[in-house]
Protein backbone atom coordinates (compact mmCIF):
# COMPACT_ATOMS: atom_id res chain seq x y z
CA UNK A 1 0.00 0.00 0.00
CA UNK A 2 1.17 3.62 -0.92
CA UNK A 3 1.99 5.54 2.37
CA UNK A 4 -0.01 9.06 2.75
CA UNK A 5 2.89 10.86 4.02
CA UNK A 6 6.28 10.01 3.57
CA UNK A 7 9.72 12.34 3.91
CA UNK A 8 12.67 10.94 1.95
CA UNK A 9 15.77 12.84 4.00
CA UNK A 10 14.16 15.45 5.28
CA UNK A 11 16.34 18.26 6.39
CA UNK A 12 16.64 21.60 7.80
CA UNK A 13 19.77 23.51 8.73
CA UNK A 14 19.87 26.99 10.80
CA UNK A 15 23.48 27.61 10.14
CA UNK A 16 25.23 24.69 11.54
CA UNK A 17 22.14 22.78 13.61
CA UNK A 18 20.29 19.97 12.21
CA UNK A 19 16.59 20.46 14.09
CA UNK A 20 15.56 18.09 11.78
CA UNK A 21 18.83 15.53 10.34
CA UNK A 22 17.86 13.05 7.20
CA UNK A 23 14.44 12.11 8.62
CA UNK A 24 13.07 9.22 6.15
CA UNK A 25 9.81 8.15 7.58
CA UNK A 26 6.48 6.42 5.98
CA UNK A 27 2.90 7.01 7.15
CA UNK A 28 0.35 4.79 6.29
CA UNK A 29 -2.92 5.64 5.58
CA UNK A 30 -5.54 5.59 8.87
CA UNK A 31 -3.36 5.11 10.93
CA UNK A 32 -2.78 6.31 14.38
CA UNK A 33 1.59 7.33 14.70
CA UNK A 34 2.53 9.21 17.65
CA UNK A 35 5.61 10.95 17.61
CA UNK A 36 7.87 11.11 20.99
CA UNK A 37 11.41 12.47 22.10
CA UNK A 38 13.03 14.44 24.70
CA UNK A 39 12.75 18.70 24.35
CA UNK A 40 14.27 19.93 21.43
CA UNK A 41 14.48 16.73 19.46
CA UNK A 42 12.67 18.67 16.78
CA UNK A 43 9.12 17.44 16.80
CA UNK A 44 7.47 20.52 16.10
CA UNK A 45 10.11 21.31 13.67
CA UNK A 46 9.57 18.20 11.77
CA UNK A 47 5.52 19.22 11.76
CA UNK A 48 6.47 22.49 10.36
CA UNK A 49 7.97 20.83 7.66
CA UNK A 50 5.30 18.94 6.80
CA UNK A 51 3.34 21.22 6.85
CA UNK A 52 4.89 23.71 5.35
CA UNK A 53 5.06 26.48 7.67
CA UNK A 54 9.55 25.67 7.01
CA UNK A 55 11.09 25.01 3.85
CA UNK A 56 13.61 21.83 3.95
CA UNK A 57 17.05 22.85 3.58
CA UNK A 58 16.95 19.30 1.49
CA UNK A 59 15.28 15.99 1.20
CA UNK A 60 11.81 15.71 0.21
CA UNK A 61 7.87 15.63 1.70
CA UNK A 62 5.56 13.55 -0.39
CA UNK A 63 1.72 13.07 -0.26
CA UNK A 64 -0.14 10.46 -1.62
CA UNK A 65 2.92 9.77 -3.75
CA UNK A 66 3.12 13.39 -5.07
CA UNK A 67 5.91 15.49 -4.14
CA UNK A 68 4.75 18.65 -1.78
CA UNK A 69 7.82 19.81 -0.77
CA UNK A 70 7.35 23.41 -2.39
CA UNK A 71 3.73 23.82 -1.61
CA UNK A 72 2.85 26.66 0.75
CA UNK A 73 1.08 25.59 3.74
CA UNK A 74 -2.57 26.69 2.35
CA UNK A 75 -1.79 24.66 -0.60
CA UNK A 76 -1.34 21.26 1.70
CA UNK A 77 -4.20 22.38 2.83
CA UNK A 78 -6.49 22.54 0.31
CA UNK A 79 -4.99 18.71 -0.59
CA UNK A 80 -5.97 17.24 2.79
CA UNK A 81 -3.43 17.99 5.69
CA UNK A 82 -4.74 20.13 8.34
CA UNK A 83 -2.65 20.69 11.66
CA UNK A 84 -2.77 21.83 14.78
CA UNK A 85 -0.40 24.05 16.66
CA UNK A 86 1.58 23.42 19.96
CA UNK A 87 1.30 27.47 20.45
CA UNK A 88 -2.56 28.34 21.15
CA UNK A 89 -3.19 29.38 17.52
CA UNK A 90 -6.72 31.17 16.88
CA UNK A 91 -7.89 34.63 15.80
CA UNK A 92 -8.14 36.11 19.53
CA UNK A 93 -10.64 39.14 18.28
CA UNK A 94 -13.10 37.24 16.63
CA UNK A 95 -15.78 35.47 18.29
CA UNK A 96 -15.62 31.43 19.12
CA UNK A 97 -17.78 30.59 16.51
CA UNK A 98 -16.24 33.01 13.25
CA UNK A 99 -13.18 31.17 14.39
CA UNK A 100 -14.68 27.37 13.10
CA UNK A 101 -16.93 29.20 10.50
CA UNK A 102 -13.61 30.03 8.77
CA UNK A 103 -12.25 27.18 8.62
CA UNK A 104 -16.28 25.31 7.57
CA UNK A 105 -15.63 28.18 4.46
CA UNK A 106 -12.19 26.82 3.91
CA UNK A 107 -13.30 23.37 3.53
CA UNK A 108 -16.21 24.35 1.38
CA UNK A 109 -14.24 25.84 -1.19
CA UNK A 110 -15.54 29.45 -0.52
CA UNK A 111 -12.63 31.04 -1.25
CA UNK A 112 -13.66 34.22 -3.22
CA UNK A 113 -17.18 35.57 -2.64
CA UNK A 114 -17.04 39.42 -2.65
CA UNK A 115 -20.88 40.19 -2.83
CA UNK A 116 -22.47 37.28 -1.07
CA UNK A 117 -24.78 37.95 2.24
CA UNK A 118 -23.98 36.40 5.25
CA UNK A 119 -27.81 34.71 5.21
CA UNK A 120 -26.39 32.48 2.02
CA UNK A 121 -23.85 30.79 3.90
CA UNK A 122 -26.07 30.61 7.05
CA UNK A 123 -25.24 26.91 6.97
CA UNK A 124 -21.75 27.45 7.80
CA UNK A 125 -22.56 28.67 10.70
CA UNK A 126 -24.70 25.49 11.84
CA UNK A 127 -21.63 23.34 10.46
CA UNK A 128 -19.19 25.03 13.30
CA UNK A 129 -21.70 25.11 15.80
CA UNK A 130 -22.18 21.73 15.29
CA UNK A 131 -18.19 21.54 15.20
CA UNK A 132 -18.49 23.37 18.46
CA UNK A 133 -20.42 21.05 20.44
CA UNK A 134 -18.56 18.24 19.08
CA UNK A 135 -15.52 19.56 21.03
CA UNK A 136 -18.05 20.67 23.80
CA UNK A 137 -17.69 24.29 23.55
CA UNK A 138 -21.35 24.78 22.46
CA UNK A 139 -22.26 26.84 24.85
CA UNK A 140 -19.13 29.83 23.80
CA UNK A 141 -19.74 30.43 20.03
CA UNK A 142 -20.34 34.04 21.02
CA UNK A 143 -17.25 34.55 23.24
CA UNK A 144 -14.22 36.28 21.80
CA UNK A 145 -11.45 33.72 21.69
CA UNK A 146 -9.07 35.93 23.56
CA UNK A 147 -11.60 35.53 26.28
CA UNK A 148 -11.43 32.06 26.50
CA UNK A 149 -9.85 29.31 29.21
CA UNK A 150 -6.32 28.16 27.90
CA UNK A 151 -8.05 24.58 27.70
CA UNK A 152 -10.74 26.00 25.94
CA UNK A 153 -8.73 27.67 23.16
CA UNK A 154 -6.93 24.16 22.53
CA UNK A 155 -10.66 22.40 22.31
CA UNK A 156 -11.56 25.60 20.02
CA UNK A 157 -8.23 24.91 17.78
CA UNK A 158 -9.28 20.96 17.59
CA UNK A 159 -12.86 21.64 15.98
CA UNK A 160 -10.77 24.49 13.88
CA UNK A 161 -9.05 21.37 12.81
CA UNK A 162 -11.74 18.73 12.09
CA UNK A 163 -13.72 21.77 10.07
CA UNK A 164 -11.18 21.15 7.55
CA UNK A 165 -12.07 17.52 7.54
CA UNK A 166 -8.95 16.34 6.32
CA UNK A 167 -7.43 13.19 5.91
CA UNK A 168 -4.37 13.74 7.66
CA UNK A 169 -4.25 15.65 10.69
CA UNK A 170 -1.20 16.35 12.63
CA UNK A 171 -1.86 17.29 16.22
CA UNK A 172 0.96 19.28 18.26
CA UNK A 173 0.09 18.45 21.85
CA UNK A 174 -3.38 18.85 21.95
CA UNK A 175 -3.61 18.92 25.73
CA UNK A 176 -0.11 20.90 26.32
CA UNK A 177 -1.15 23.30 29.40
CA UNK A 178 -4.45 22.19 29.71
CA UNK A 179 -5.23 21.45 33.55
CA UNK A 180 -6.09 17.82 34.44
CA UNK A 181 -9.62 18.12 34.58
CA UNK A 182 -9.51 19.30 31.00
CA UNK A 183 -7.01 16.48 29.32
CA UNK A 184 -10.04 13.66 29.85
CA UNK A 185 -12.27 15.70 27.48
CA UNK A 186 -9.88 16.47 24.77
CA UNK A 187 -8.93 13.06 24.97
CA UNK A 188 -12.14 11.56 24.63
CA UNK A 189 -12.13 13.90 21.33
CA UNK A 190 -9.38 12.27 19.57
CA UNK A 191 -10.59 9.37 20.64
CA UNK A 192 -13.92 9.85 18.60
CA UNK A 193 -11.91 10.65 15.72
CA UNK A 194 -9.68 7.81 15.68
CA UNK A 195 -12.85 5.10 16.03
CA UNK A 196 -13.92 7.08 13.09
CA UNK A 197 -11.09 4.93 11.79
CA UNK A 198 -10.90 7.61 8.22
CA UNK A 199 -8.26 9.51 9.40
CA UNK A 200 -4.53 9.42 9.46
CA UNK A 201 -3.26 11.25 12.46
CA UNK A 202 0.05 12.09 13.48
CA UNK A 203 0.55 12.84 17.25
CA UNK A 204 3.07 14.98 19.43
CA UNK A 205 2.58 14.26 22.84
CA UNK A 206 4.80 14.13 25.92
CA UNK A 207 1.90 12.41 28.39
CA UNK A 208 3.34 8.35 27.79
CA UNK A 209 0.14 7.13 28.79
CA UNK A 210 -1.83 8.80 26.35
CA UNK A 211 0.40 8.03 23.77
CA UNK A 212 0.78 4.56 24.38
CA UNK A 213 -3.17 3.83 24.66
CA UNK A 214 -4.14 5.52 21.31
CA UNK A 215 -1.14 5.00 18.75
CA UNK A 216 -0.52 2.12 16.48
CA UNK A 217 3.22 3.22 15.73
CA UNK A 218 5.91 5.38 17.57
CA UNK A 219 8.35 7.52 16.44
CA UNK A 220 11.59 8.50 18.59
CA UNK A 221 13.05 11.62 17.46
CA UNK A 222 15.97 12.32 19.07
CA UNK A 223 18.50 15.74 18.51
CA UNK A 224 16.93 15.68 14.94
CA UNK A 225 17.19 12.04 14.45
CA UNK A 226 14.69 9.38 13.34
CA UNK A 227 16.03 6.90 16.25
CA UNK A 228 13.12 4.60 16.27
CA UNK A 229 9.79 3.67 14.40
CA UNK A 230 8.19 0.28 15.95
CA UNK A 231 4.83 -0.79 17.72
CA UNK A 232 4.71 1.56 20.94
CA UNK A 233 5.24 -2.30 22.99
CA UNK A 234 8.77 -2.60 20.74
CA UNK A 235 9.62 0.80 21.69
CA UNK A 236 9.40 0.92 25.44
CA UNK A 237 11.39 -2.03 25.21
CA UNK A 238 14.04 -1.18 23.73
CA UNK A 239 16.77 -0.15 25.30
CA UNK A 240 18.39 2.43 22.96
CA UNK A 241 14.84 4.59 23.42
CA UNK A 242 15.11 4.46 27.52
CA UNK A 243 18.90 5.52 27.26
CA UNK A 244 17.60 8.75 25.13
CA UNK A 245 14.66 9.32 27.42
CA UNK A 246 16.68 8.86 30.98
CA UNK A 247 19.88 10.45 29.69
CA UNK A 248 23.49 8.74 28.69
CA UNK A 249 23.00 8.76 25.25
CA UNK A 250 25.27 10.86 23.31
CA UNK A 251 25.31 12.03 19.84
CA UNK A 252 28.52 12.29 18.41
CA UNK A 253 27.56 14.16 15.42
CA UNK A 254 26.44 17.22 17.14
CA UNK B 1 -32.29 39.61 22.30
CA UNK B 2 -33.29 42.88 24.28
CA UNK B 3 -33.32 45.86 21.90
CA UNK B 4 -33.14 49.46 23.99
CA UNK B 5 -34.02 52.12 21.53
CA UNK B 6 -31.37 54.06 23.14
CA UNK B 7 -28.28 51.71 22.11
CA UNK B 8 -29.91 51.12 19.06
CA UNK B 9 -27.36 51.84 16.68
CA UNK B 10 -29.32 51.53 13.35
CA UNK B 11 -32.07 54.01 14.94
CA UNK B 12 -29.11 56.45 15.23
CA UNK B 13 -27.73 55.92 11.95
CA UNK B 14 -31.50 56.68 10.25
CA UNK B 15 -32.03 60.08 12.64
CA UNK B 16 -28.40 61.27 11.51
CA UNK B 17 -29.67 60.33 7.62
CA UNK B 18 -32.48 62.60 8.07
CA UNK B 19 -31.03 65.23 9.62
CA UNK B 20 -28.59 65.85 6.30
CA UNK B 21 -31.00 65.02 4.12
CA UNK B 22 -33.34 68.08 5.76
CA UNK B 23 -30.07 70.07 6.35
CA UNK B 24 -29.99 72.22 3.05
CA UNK B 25 -33.52 73.11 3.13
CA UNK B 26 -33.12 74.64 6.75
CA UNK B 27 -29.49 75.71 6.88
CA UNK B 28 -28.54 78.28 4.39
CA UNK B 29 -25.19 78.43 5.17
CA UNK B 30 -23.46 78.14 2.45
CA UNK B 31 -19.53 77.09 4.26
CA UNK B 32 -21.62 74.63 6.59
CA UNK B 33 -22.93 72.58 3.37
CA UNK B 34 -19.31 72.69 1.62
CA UNK B 35 -18.11 71.49 4.50
CA UNK B 36 -20.29 68.32 4.97
CA UNK B 37 -19.87 67.45 1.27
CA UNK B 38 -16.17 67.25 2.33
CA UNK B 39 -16.97 65.36 5.43
CA UNK B 40 -19.12 63.25 2.96
CA UNK B 41 -15.96 62.66 0.61
CA UNK B 42 -13.49 62.13 2.72
CA UNK B 43 -15.33 59.26 4.73
CA UNK B 44 -15.58 57.27 1.83
CA UNK B 45 -11.47 57.39 1.37
CA UNK B 46 -10.99 56.66 4.79
CA UNK B 47 -13.43 54.13 4.41
CA UNK B 48 -11.33 52.61 1.83
CA UNK B 49 -8.36 53.04 3.54
CA UNK B 50 -9.86 51.08 6.96
CA UNK B 51 -10.41 47.99 4.59
CA UNK B 52 -6.77 47.85 4.80
CA UNK B 53 -5.57 49.07 8.21
CA UNK B 54 -9.04 47.99 10.05
CA UNK B 55 -10.20 44.71 7.77
CA UNK B 56 -7.03 43.58 6.84
CA UNK B 57 -4.51 45.20 9.08
CA UNK B 58 -2.21 46.23 6.47
CA UNK B 59 -0.64 49.62 6.97
CA UNK B 60 -0.27 51.60 3.64
CA UNK B 61 1.01 55.14 3.94
CA UNK B 62 1.06 55.75 0.04
CA UNK B 63 -3.46 55.52 0.00
CA UNK B 64 -3.06 58.94 -1.59
CA UNK B 65 -2.12 58.00 -4.87
CA UNK B 66 -5.70 56.37 -5.42
CA UNK B 67 -6.80 59.92 -3.92
CA UNK B 68 -4.69 61.58 -6.60
CA UNK B 69 -5.35 59.50 -9.47
CA UNK B 70 -8.86 60.31 -9.07
CA UNK B 71 -8.90 63.40 -8.73
CA UNK B 72 -6.37 64.00 -11.20
CA UNK B 73 -8.08 61.77 -13.99
CA UNK B 74 -11.65 63.47 -13.47
CA UNK B 75 -10.06 67.09 -13.02
CA UNK B 76 -8.43 66.51 -16.88
CA UNK B 77 -10.98 64.42 -18.02
CA UNK B 78 -13.50 67.70 -17.13
CA UNK B 79 -10.75 70.22 -18.16
CA UNK B 80 -9.79 68.78 -22.11
CA UNK B 81 -12.62 66.96 -22.91
CA UNK B 82 -16.66 68.65 -21.94
CA UNK B 83 -17.51 69.65 -18.78
CA UNK B 84 -20.39 67.45 -19.27
CA UNK B 85 -22.42 65.02 -17.17
CA UNK B 86 -20.89 62.36 -19.85
CA UNK B 87 -17.29 63.38 -19.28
CA UNK B 88 -17.73 63.40 -15.81
CA UNK B 89 -18.93 59.61 -15.70
CA UNK B 90 -16.40 58.28 -18.59
CA UNK B 91 -13.91 59.80 -16.11
CA UNK B 92 -15.44 57.53 -13.00
CA UNK B 93 -14.71 54.87 -15.20
CA UNK B 94 -11.56 55.53 -16.28
CA UNK B 95 -10.37 56.33 -12.80
CA UNK B 96 -11.61 52.86 -11.64
CA UNK B 97 -10.10 50.50 -14.63
CA UNK B 98 -6.90 52.58 -13.66
CA UNK B 99 -6.69 52.58 -10.08
CA UNK B 100 -7.67 48.89 -10.36
CA UNK B 101 -4.67 48.17 -12.22
CA UNK B 102 -2.66 50.38 -10.36
CA UNK B 103 -3.68 49.01 -7.01
CA UNK B 104 -3.57 45.18 -8.68
CA UNK B 105 -0.32 45.92 -9.57
CA UNK B 106 1.89 47.13 -6.39
CA UNK B 107 -0.70 44.52 -4.87
CA UNK B 108 1.39 41.67 -6.89
CA UNK B 109 4.45 43.77 -6.57
CA UNK B 110 4.87 44.73 -2.84
CA UNK B 111 2.05 43.07 -0.62
CA UNK B 112 4.59 39.74 0.19
CA UNK B 113 6.26 42.15 1.78
CA UNK B 114 6.00 42.08 5.36
CA UNK B 115 3.87 45.07 6.78
CA UNK B 116 6.92 47.51 7.48
CA UNK B 117 8.74 47.13 3.89
CA UNK B 118 4.98 47.69 2.54
CA UNK B 119 4.46 50.58 4.05
CA UNK B 120 7.87 52.13 2.96
CA UNK B 121 7.13 50.97 -0.49
CA UNK B 122 3.85 52.42 -0.66
CA UNK B 123 5.75 55.68 0.57
CA UNK B 124 7.83 55.72 -2.30
CA UNK B 125 5.11 54.49 -5.45
CA UNK B 126 2.83 57.62 -3.84
CA UNK B 127 6.10 59.44 -3.64
CA UNK B 128 6.42 58.79 -7.46
CA UNK B 129 3.15 60.00 -8.62
CA UNK B 130 3.84 62.91 -6.74
CA UNK B 131 6.71 63.59 -8.99
CA UNK B 132 4.69 62.25 -12.09
CA UNK B 133 2.19 65.01 -11.81
CA UNK B 134 4.53 67.59 -11.28
CA UNK B 135 6.69 67.20 -13.95
CA UNK B 136 4.11 65.82 -16.71
CA UNK B 137 3.47 69.63 -17.22
CA UNK B 138 1.15 69.32 -20.30
CA UNK B 139 -0.94 67.06 -18.84
CA UNK B 140 -1.35 68.65 -14.92
CA UNK B 141 0.06 71.82 -15.34
CA UNK B 142 2.60 71.33 -12.96
CA UNK B 143 2.79 72.03 -8.90
CA UNK B 144 0.42 75.18 -9.60
CA UNK B 145 -2.48 72.72 -10.80
CA UNK B 146 -5.58 74.09 -12.41
CA UNK B 147 -8.71 74.96 -12.45
CA UNK B 148 -11.84 73.44 -14.71
CA UNK B 149 -15.64 73.97 -14.93
CA UNK B 150 -17.72 71.14 -13.64
CA UNK B 151 -21.37 69.66 -15.33
CA UNK B 152 -23.78 72.18 -14.83
CA UNK B 153 -26.03 69.82 -12.98
CA UNK B 154 -23.71 69.25 -10.29
CA UNK B 155 -23.17 73.68 -10.05
CA UNK B 156 -25.57 74.16 -7.26
CA UNK B 157 -24.08 72.90 -4.06
CA UNK B 158 -27.30 71.18 -2.64
CA UNK B 159 -27.25 69.32 -5.52
CA UNK B 160 -23.61 68.53 -4.58
CA UNK B 161 -24.28 67.95 -1.50
CA UNK B 162 -27.02 64.87 -2.13
CA UNK B 163 -24.98 63.81 -4.62
CA UNK B 164 -21.99 63.18 -2.10
CA UNK B 165 -24.35 62.04 0.65
CA UNK B 166 -25.91 59.50 -1.58
CA UNK B 167 -22.02 58.56 -2.85
CA UNK B 168 -20.81 57.99 0.79
CA UNK B 169 -24.50 55.84 1.98
CA UNK B 170 -23.67 53.23 -1.45
CA UNK B 171 -20.17 52.84 -0.61
CA UNK B 172 -20.80 52.54 3.01
CA UNK B 173 -23.76 49.94 1.64
CA UNK B 174 -21.04 48.13 -0.81
CA UNK B 175 -18.34 47.92 1.33
CA UNK B 176 -20.23 46.75 4.43
CA UNK B 177 -21.71 43.77 1.98
CA UNK B 178 -18.27 43.54 0.80
CA UNK B 179 -16.88 42.88 4.81
CA UNK B 180 -19.41 40.85 5.61
CA UNK B 181 -19.23 38.40 2.59
CA UNK B 182 -17.05 35.52 3.10
CA UNK B 183 -14.17 36.98 1.32
CA UNK B 184 -14.78 40.15 3.69
CA UNK B 185 -14.64 37.82 6.95
CA UNK B 186 -11.06 35.86 5.65
CA UNK B 187 -9.69 39.56 5.46
CA UNK B 188 -10.46 40.02 9.24
CA UNK B 189 -9.22 36.38 10.23
CA UNK B 190 -5.55 37.52 8.04
CA UNK B 191 -5.94 40.78 10.38
CA UNK B 192 -6.44 38.38 13.02
CA UNK B 193 -3.39 35.71 12.43
CA UNK B 194 -1.71 35.59 9.40
CA UNK B 195 -0.27 32.08 9.73
CA UNK B 196 -3.14 30.69 10.92
CA UNK B 197 -5.56 31.66 7.83
CA UNK B 198 -2.94 30.08 5.72
CA UNK B 199 -3.12 26.93 7.38
CA UNK B 200 -6.92 27.40 7.15
CA UNK B 201 -5.97 26.82 2.77
CA UNK B 202 -6.80 30.47 1.98
CA UNK B 203 -3.58 31.53 0.04
CA UNK B 204 -2.90 35.09 1.89
CA UNK B 205 -1.52 36.84 -0.76
CA UNK B 206 -4.33 36.84 -3.11
CA UNK B 207 -6.85 38.43 -0.05
CA UNK B 208 -4.24 41.13 0.10
CA UNK B 209 -4.85 41.60 -3.06
CA UNK B 210 -8.19 41.98 -3.21
CA UNK B 211 -8.63 44.50 -0.66
CA UNK B 212 -5.72 46.30 -1.91
CA UNK B 213 -7.99 46.45 -5.20
CA UNK B 214 -11.08 46.89 -3.25
CA UNK B 215 -9.31 50.23 -1.10
CA UNK B 216 -8.10 51.42 -4.42
CA UNK B 217 -11.07 51.44 -6.30
CA UNK B 218 -12.86 53.59 -3.71
CA UNK B 219 -10.19 55.72 -2.89
CA UNK B 220 -10.01 56.41 -6.41
CA UNK B 221 -13.74 57.60 -6.73
CA UNK B 222 -13.57 59.82 -3.40
CA UNK B 223 -10.99 61.26 -5.26
CA UNK B 224 -12.66 62.62 -8.52
CA UNK B 225 -15.47 63.23 -6.19
CA UNK B 226 -13.11 65.05 -4.27
CA UNK B 227 -12.72 67.45 -7.43
CA UNK B 228 -15.38 67.78 -8.32
CA UNK B 229 -16.21 69.90 -5.37
CA UNK B 230 -12.89 72.06 -5.40
CA UNK B 231 -13.34 72.39 -9.03
CA UNK B 232 -9.54 72.46 -8.86
CA UNK B 233 -6.83 69.89 -8.48
CA UNK B 234 -3.23 70.52 -7.66
CA UNK B 235 -0.26 68.22 -6.25
CA UNK B 236 -1.74 68.20 -3.09
CA UNK B 237 -4.21 65.21 -3.87
CA UNK B 238 -1.01 62.78 -3.78
CA UNK B 239 0.52 64.25 -0.52
CA UNK B 240 1.47 62.32 2.27
CA UNK B 241 -0.84 64.43 4.59
CA UNK B 242 -3.76 63.04 2.35
CA UNK B 243 -3.24 59.54 3.67
CA UNK B 244 -2.57 60.54 7.12
CA UNK B 245 -5.60 62.36 7.23
CA UNK B 246 -7.35 58.75 6.16
CA UNK B 247 -4.84 56.97 8.63
CA UNK B 248 -6.72 59.76 11.27
CA UNK B 249 -9.99 59.41 10.59
CA UNK B 250 -10.08 55.53 10.61
CA UNK B 251 -7.90 55.68 14.29
CA UNK B 252 -10.26 58.38 15.18
CA UNK B 253 -13.65 57.51 14.16
CA UNK B 254 -12.35 53.31 15.20
CA UNK B 255 -10.74 51.11 12.77
CA UNK B 256 -12.41 47.93 11.93
CA UNK B 257 -15.63 49.62 11.72
CA UNK B 258 -16.39 51.28 8.36
CA UNK B 259 -19.34 53.58 10.00
CA UNK B 260 -15.90 54.46 12.32
CA UNK B 261 -14.26 56.34 9.17
CA UNK B 262 -17.17 58.27 8.68
CA UNK B 263 -17.15 59.92 12.37
CA UNK B 264 -13.92 60.00 12.27
CA UNK B 265 -14.05 62.31 9.08
CA UNK B 266 -16.63 64.05 10.53
CA UNK B 267 -15.08 64.44 13.55
CA UNK B 268 -11.63 65.48 11.91
CA UNK B 269 -12.61 67.97 9.43
CA UNK B 270 -15.01 69.89 12.24
CA UNK B 271 -12.10 70.29 14.39
CA UNK B 272 -10.38 71.51 11.57
CA UNK B 273 -12.75 73.70 10.37
CA UNK B 274 -13.54 75.08 14.17
CA UNK B 275 -9.50 75.35 15.19
CA UNK B 276 -8.98 77.68 11.89
CA UNK B 277 -11.95 79.49 12.55
CA UNK B 278 -10.48 80.09 15.64
CA UNK B 279 -7.42 81.80 14.14
CA UNK B 280 -9.22 84.94 14.49
CA UNK B 281 -8.69 85.12 17.76
CA UNK B 282 -5.48 83.35 18.29
CA UNK B 283 -2.39 82.58 16.32
CA UNK B 284 -1.10 79.21 17.25
CA UNK B 285 -4.51 77.92 16.60
CA UNK B 286 -3.54 78.88 12.31
CA UNK B 287 -0.63 75.69 13.45
CA UNK B 288 -3.91 73.23 13.81
CA UNK B 289 -1.43 70.53 12.77
CA UNK B 290 0.09 70.61 16.49
CA UNK B 291 -3.54 70.25 17.84
CA UNK B 292 -3.96 67.12 15.46
CA UNK B 293 -0.41 65.60 16.53
CA UNK B 294 -1.67 65.99 19.96
CA UNK B 295 -4.86 64.54 18.78
CA UNK B 296 -3.24 61.47 17.53
CA UNK B 297 -1.21 60.65 20.51
CA UNK B 298 -3.88 61.36 23.16
CA UNK B 299 -6.11 59.05 20.62
CA UNK B 300 -3.82 56.22 20.01
CA UNK B 301 -3.15 55.74 23.80
CA UNK B 302 -6.47 56.16 25.43
CA UNK B 303 -8.90 55.53 22.47
CA UNK B 304 -6.87 52.70 20.53
CA UNK B 305 -10.59 51.60 19.38
CA UNK B 306 -11.58 54.58 18.58
CA UNK B 307 -15.21 56.29 19.02
CA UNK B 308 -17.18 53.75 17.17
CA UNK B 309 -14.92 51.00 19.09
CA UNK B 310 -15.88 52.67 23.13
CA UNK B 311 -19.59 52.97 21.85
CA UNK B 312 -19.44 49.70 20.88
CA UNK B 313 -17.79 48.80 23.78
CA UNK B 314 -20.41 50.43 25.97
CA UNK B 315 -23.15 48.77 24.43
CA UNK B 316 -21.73 45.64 25.33
CA UNK B 317 -21.52 46.82 28.76
CA UNK B 318 -24.95 47.64 28.79
CA UNK B 319 -26.16 44.82 27.42
CA UNK B 320 -25.05 42.74 29.91
CA UNK B 321 -25.75 44.19 32.68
Amino acid sequence: MQPILETDKLTIAFGGHKPVNEVSLKIMPNTFTSIIGPNGAGKTTLFNLLSGQLKPTSGRVLMKGKEITHLSPAKRTRLGMGRSFQITNVFPSLTVQENVRLAVQAQAGVYYNLFATPKKHAHFEKRAQELLETVLLGQKGDSLAKNLAHGEKRKLEIAMLLALETEVLLLDEPTAGMSLEEVPSILEVIRQIKNQGNRTILLIEHKMDMVLSFSERLMVLFNGKLLAEDTPENIMRSELVQKAYLGGLYDDAS
Amino acid sequence: MKTNWLVSSRLWMGMAAILLIGFPFVSDSRSALILLTQIFIYAVFAMSYDILLGYTGIISFGHAMFFGIGAYTTAIFLHRWDHTMLAFLVSLLVVLVLTGIVSYLIGVMTLRLKSHFYAMLTLAVAGLFLVLAEKWRDLTKGSDGFTFYIPDVLKDRTTLYFASFFFMIIMFFLLKRFTDSPTGKVLQAIRENEQRTESLGYQILHYKIIASVVAGLAAGMSGSMYAITLRFVNTAVFGTNVTLDALLMTIVGGVGTLFGSIVGSALILLVHAGLTDLAKIHWIFERWMIFFGALYILAVMFFPQGVVGMLRQWKEKWKRA
